[in-house]
């Protein structure tokens, strides 16, 4: 083992190369096991939107949806229930739904939803994730004589009203989620997709 | 770098145990084709526990949903094809290198004194390879699956007087079923890949402490330079680790042109029959056990019932795997290598490996009365092999051992 | 040295070599057609799935395979779910069938198994000859039998698309000395719609689709592969350059 002929460059250039080569060979095979802990086909597809017929909600009822294991809400508003929305603002948190995060810009109006009378939400408390209660008799003995219809958490007591945007003082920070959604046709919403811009 | 290295080593023999085991580490410096298959078993090792993993997020040990939830790894989770092929070629790959690995050692001595305790705990790595890859085998729940597990549980049923409560005790049912599903799992995850670990550290550690052999078979310990290093000795490292990673990448462009073009190697790797989900009410026409169970299979079959029972080939099946281990005191030739070795030893180690090999062909093919008797034959040559080898050993001619090792 | 070495490459190249023989399936009665299958003819695969959907799926089903996954052969989703998904509601869904299995065993006589690997499990020219070995046998309760699946249960679903076969029998010496009855050849007793020539392009269609199904993610595979195994050829260069380099040390 003499250590005369040895041509230092080039082994060190040999074995750069083949560290280099052995790193991307090595991310490359960490690769297929990253992305196999990637939500599967099985997953997407119970995720894929899903869709609602409007027209078998009575005014004033909510139905239930499930949606990438969350329930979702689809509220057909009475006149009486959206006249009630603009009178309460100085109670809310956050009135004019300036907390982008909360719903998609298209629902960023008075009354959070694409038609004033058809409301879809997400039902999970944003403060420690409880479904709330949908307590629509406006003037409930309980919630007070001023309650606009909204829903009512029975976790910590959250209090939203009919456009689920949360009273001040509830332990909830801010506003129910609206996911995104868009009408297929006059009747038919896609929830989990996005209406064109 | 170098004060963290420090802060290490007061705590832990980070630097002693790289020097010990792989900068200063003398192996011999005429390693030839052979000794690559060491390291490639532990690369395999590492496939195997790696792909396992991932896979055991996505399976389910359910006889329900078994079945199912391996096709679901094959189309809907990403990449899991290429993990789960890489899972079960690896399972062939793993047995093939073992098997180069240990022929290694019948040509060059390598379990012979003192490297004995290498050799035994060598054996035992190979026995738990075998009931890990049997455990193994049941997962994916398809026919040759079940009727796989079914077989070869009923061997132990041969038993006489403890046999049938036994195989009830392994399967945990009156046959093979979710149960039996579910324990297999076990101890196909975690139970021994864990022994499998440790037995592998052991080996390594016996490896390290007696120092490698080599193809001429001599001791490079026996002539050492000033420093005490040994004459015709190189460190493992770099020289071996550089060796090592060109076996390691010609190694990976057989096993990746396995996975990606030919994962069910013609129905060798993933059986045919294996892709029609369990059913306990029809057997399969014909269920031979995969390619590496075959030799020992074959010996099964070719033994005869006796006194009515089919103990005895159960019993001829497990010694034909349990005689390896008494390899080290049936050689007794005063050389190590074949290099050295006489012509004795070179046809009796020929004849086993075309036993073996035939053993292996037989048996997957359907038992016809001529196999059979092709089978009884090569089962007396297999056995014939290790029983007269303390005789023909003795006798054989052989050439002086030179004093160090040959030329490259 | 060289020579026992030699010898030795030789039995290792044996033990290696032995593996690639093709595993002994159960040997069929019938020499079986080749398939003339192409996984990359989209277009083949899209026929195929439809005359799967419209024949296939009404009593078997492809439990594993998704609807959605026919976005592979160049097909949009609106597509599938306009021409394809009859049985389905979201494409997300899989290959599912309504009839019930305990019903199925009453008409059939076993339950039709689930298709989605069935050519990995028969092969796919024994799918291809089996879909064009029916033929009219009185003494089976549905009035079919076939060639390379004796007494099977099923009836000849597309017998309105190949038109009836009738036997032609034989008398053979079988091994145990005696004579018995086999099919020597099929004959066209009453065309169907469709010409040998061009039912027999529609079954190998459908045997494609269902060669595909069985391991939709082989073209995946195959790419990936070449890439991989160039990135290796590569490496094993600098590899062996590298060896070289340290061992020039070794004397």
């Amino acid at each position: 083992m003499s250590e005369l002929s040895v041509d230092n460059s080039k082994r060190r250039f040999l074995v750069a190369l083949s560290s280099t080569m052995g790193g991307v060979a090595a991310v490359g095979a960490a690769l297929p096991f990253v992305f196999s802990m990637n939500p599967s086909a099985r997953a997407l597809a119970a995720g894929a939107p899903v869709e609602v017929d409007l027209s078998k909600i009575e005014p004033g009822m909510k139905i239930d949806v499930e949606w990438r294991g969350k329930p979702v809400w689809v509220v057909h508003r009475t006149p009486e229930m959206l006249a009630l929305l603009g009178k309460h603002d100085d109670q809310l948190t956050d009135p004019n739904s300036d907390n982008t995060a909360q719903q998609p810009d298209y629902c960023k109006n008075p009354t959070r939803s694409i038609k004033p009378e058809y409301f879809v939400v997400i039902g999970i408390c944003t403060h420690l994730g409880c479904s709330p209660t949908y307590r629509a008799d406006i003037g409930a003995p309980d919630l007070g004589a001023d309650w606009p219809g909204g829903w009512f958490c029975p976790c910590h007591g959250s209090r939203f009203d009919m456009a689920a945007r949360v009273f001040k003082g509830s332990p909830a920070p801010s506003n129910l989620v609206v996911p995104p959604h868009k009408y297929l046709s006059e009747t038919k919403v896609l929830i989990g997709e996005d209406q064109a811009a | 770098m170098q004060r963290l290295l420090a802060w290490v080593d007061a705590r832990f023999p980070l630097t002693a145990t790289w020097k010990a085991h792989l900068s200063e580490y003398y192996a011999p410096k005429n390693f030839n084709f052979w000794y690559y298959f060491g390291s490639l078993a532990l690369l395999v090792l590492v496939i195997q526990i790696l792909t396992g993993i991932f896979l055991t997020m996505h399976y389910k040990p359910d006889a329900a949903s078994a079945f199912a939830s391996v096709e679901y790894i094959m189309r809907d989770v990403p990449y899991g094809w290429l993990i789960r092929y890489a899972h079960s070629t690896g399972a062939s790959a793993f047995f093939i290198v073992v098997y180069l690995h240990m022929f290694r050692a019948l040509l060059y001595g390598s379990h012979r004194k003192p490297r004995e305790l290498i050799w035994i705990l060598g054996m035992l790595i190979y026995l738990t390879l075998m009931a890990e890859a049997f455990f193994g085998y049941l997962l994916p729940w398809g026919q040759m699956s079940y009727w796989g597990a079914q077989v070869i549980v009923n061997l132990f049923a041969a038993i006489p007087v403890v046999g049938e409560d036994l195989a009830i005790w392994i399967r945990g049912d009156y046959v093979v079923s979710d149960a039996t599903l579910n324990r297999f799992f076990a101890f196909h995850v975690i139970a021994l890949p864990l022994v499998l670990l440790g037995l592998v550290a052991a080996h390594i550690i016996a490896l390290h402490e007696v120092g490698s052999n080599n193809p001429d078979g001599v001791e490079i310990k026996k002539k050492k330079d000033e420093h005490g290093r040994p004459l015709d000795g190189i460190p493992f490292h770099p020289y071996y680790t550089v060796k090592d990673i060109l076996g390691v990448v010609v190694f990976l462009i057989v096993f990746s042109a396995i996975v990606f073009f030919a994962p069910e190697m013609g129905g060798y790797f993933l059986e045919h029959n294996n892709f029609i989900p369990a059913d306990p009410l029809k057997t399969p026409e014909h269920i031979a056990p995969v390619w590496y169970f075959t030799p020992y299979y074959a010996i099964l079959r070719a033994v005869p019932p006796m006194f009515g029972s089919q103990f005895p080939g159960v019993l001829a099946m497990f010694a034909a795997v349990l005689i390896f281990f008494l390899l080290p005191w049936l050689d007794r030739s005063p050389v190590k290598s074949i290099r050295y070795r006489g012509p004795k030893y070179k046809v009796a180690l020929a004849l086993f490996v075309i036993a073996f090999i035939g053993l292996g062909i037989l048996g997957i093919l359907p038992a016809t009365p001529l196999y059979t008797w092709i089978a009884r034959v090569l089962s007396v040559i297999y056995f014939a092999f290790f029983l007269l080898m303390p005789w023909y050993t003795k006798h054989d001619r052989h050439k002086p051992e030179p004093e160090r090792v040959t030329a490259l | 040295m060289s020579r026992d070495k030699t010898r030795l490459y030789v039995l290792a190249a044996a033990l290696i070599l032995w593996l690639p023989l093709s595993a002994p399936a159960a040997a069929p009665a019938v020499k079986l057609d080749r398939a003339p299958i192409n996984i990359n003819d989209q277009e083949s695969l899209q026929r195929g799935a439809r005359i799967f959907i419209n024949y296939c799926l009404n009593c078997h089903s492809a439990s594993y395979m998704r609807y959605t996954r026919l976005t592979d052969l160049g097909l949009t989703e609106a597509q599938i779910k306009e021409n394809l998904m009859f049985a389905a509601d979201k494409p997300g869904e899989t290959m599912t069938v309504a009839m019930r299995a305990k019903d199925a065993k009453e008409w059939f006589g076993a339950a039709p198994p689930d298709l989605t690997v069935i050519t990995r499990s028969r092969g796919p020219d024994w799918v291809y000859t089996y879909l064009r070995t029916f033929y009219r046998d009185d003494t089976r309760p549905l009035g079919w039998n076939n060639l390379v699946f004796d007494k099977v249960g099923m009836p000849h679903v597309l017998h309105e698309l190949q038109g009836h076969l009738v036997p032609v029998m034989q008398e053979v010496k079988g091994e145990d000395g005696k004579m018995h009855h086999v099919v020597a050849r099929l004959e066209l007793a009453k065309p169907g719609r469709l010409t040998p020539a061009e039912y027999d392009a529609l079954v190998a269609d459908l045997v494609n689709y269902m060669t595909w199904m069985g391991e939709p993610a082989k073209a995946q595979r195959m790419r990936t592969g070449v890439a991989v195994i160039a990135f290796l050829a590569l490496f094993f260069v600098v590899a062996f350059y590298l060896k070289k380099e340290y061992w020039r040390d070794v004397h």
